[in-house]
């Protein structure tokens, strides 16, 4: 089961600079244990303590899954999963 | 249909079924076409309220002079308002906003200041604030925390929608001041069981900075997550793509801002058909496309429509 990621500019350094990647789980919380498994360091940068980051913002197919099941949102084949910085231009 | 005046006009838009873009007989899209208010978009709703509650607190009187930041519409809005009760409108808009939106304010006899493109709204709402603090006579109406602004769709635009769909499902509208949908939204979870109420924002690219997004530094006062069921983040692309897709399927010229509502639909749409769901899904058509016609949305092909609409605000 593939499920595209789509990763941001400033997380690029850990996927060789690919702005997309594919990889597998049922739930979020597995789909970012997979990636952490080929591009080490990844999960640190999403998941604290247990939770999404606060200033990371996690899409499927561009529907927030804070709204949907946090990590434990189910995932299924085909699926697209956008990071983004909650904070996008750092200008307030 | 006769009217007193053209602002006795406002509301009692066309909702109108999108038979090829829904997926099946049970889940069904329908477009509020609010193009069809008198300035050609939604905002004519709120900026009418809150003029007519301004007046009716005594802060207007003819003479007195408007101010308020705006990307445009709202502007645009006001500006017909002012003209037919007499007063004056400054808009604070940002720079990097449509060449139409500005030549019609000043058509309609507004001032424009403009804030810099990098504060996006958000600077826009700083530099409106710091001009009423100099000027206390003038009146700011100020759509992100006016009250008046989600009671115009409380009273208006939700009742319209349930009055014509008893059977909705879902609403679906784009999240700028979010008065649109705190407004439906707390009408229809009042008188709809399990009603859900869906925002779709738009996700720029990093030349944008400073948005009007509730993750991005200012969260209009008007807003309370509470009343939403889920939040859409719809990127430039996706949002040409189903404006154009509305046009060539539907025959509905629309803005972009309303590909991006008609995209998070399709996706409540969608998730409707996987769980075997009956779905009558409501979604916003803000405003018509003319204004963003200098913007290259509607020309060429989407990538290169999309490199073209690369640091504009579409919503």
């Amino acid at each position: 089961m593939a499920i595209e990621v789509r990763i941001p500019t400033i997380l690029r350094t850990y996927t060789d600079g690919a702005k997309a990647v594919d990889a597998k789980g049922a739930t979020l919380e597995e789909l970012i244990g997979d990636l952490d498994s080929r591009h080490p360091g990844l999960k640190d940068r999403l998941v604290d303590k247990g939770a999404l980051r606060r200033f990371v913002n996690v899409y499927l197919n561009d529907e927030d899954v804070r709204f949907l099941g946090g990590l434990e949102t189910p995932l299924s084949d085909g699926d697209t999963v956008t990071v983004l910085p909650a904070v996008a231009g750092g200008s307030r | 249909m006769r009217f007193d005046s053209l602002i006795d006009s406002v509301g009692r838009t066309p909702l109108v079924g999108l038979p090829r873009l829904s997926p099946s007989a049970d889940v069904r899209i329908w477009a509020k076409l609010e193009d069809r208010n008198p300035t050609g978009s939604i905002k004519d709703r709120p900026a009418l309220w809150m003029v007519e509650q301004a007046e009716k607190d005594g802060l207007l009187r003819p003479g007195c002079t408007i101010l308020e930041p705006t990307s445009g519409n709202t502007g645009i809005s006001l500006a017909m308002s002012a003209r037919l009760k007499g007063y004056n409108l400054i808009c604070v808009m940002p720079e990097n906003t449509s060449e139409e939106r500005r030549q019609l304010l000043r058509m309609w006899g507004a001032e424009i200041i403009s804030s810099s493109a990098a504060g996006g709204s958000n600077e826009a709402v700083r530099v409106a604030k710091g001009l009423a603090e100099k000027n206390p006579d003038w009146v700011m109406l100020y759509q992100y925390g006016n009250p008046a602004n989600w009671r115009s769709h409380y009273e208006s635009t939700g009742p319209e929608i349930l009055e014509d769909l008893p059977s909705v499902t879902h609403f679906v509208a784009g999240l700028g001041t979010t008065g649109t949908l705190m407004g439906v939204g707390r009408f229809l979870r009042e008188r709809v069981p399990d009603v859900r109420i869906v925002a779709a924002e738009p996700r720029y690219g990093e030349l944008v900075y400073g948005l009007r997004n509730v993750d991005e530094g200012f969260i209009p006062e008007l807003y309370d997550p509470e009343v939403l069921t889920t939040r859409f983040s719809v990127s430039s692309g996706a949002a040409l793509k189903r404006t154009r897709e509305l046009l060539a399927t539907e025959g509905i010229f629309a803005g972009v801002s309303t590909g991006a509502a008609l995209h998070a639909a399709l996706g409540m749409a969608d998730k409707a058909v996987r769980a075997g769901e009956r779905a009558d899904i409501v979604f916003v058509v803000a405003d018509g496309g003319w204004k963003y016609l200098s913007t290259g949305a509607y020309e060429g092909t989407l990538d290169e429509a999309e490199e073209r609409l690369e640091g504009q605000l579409w919503a």
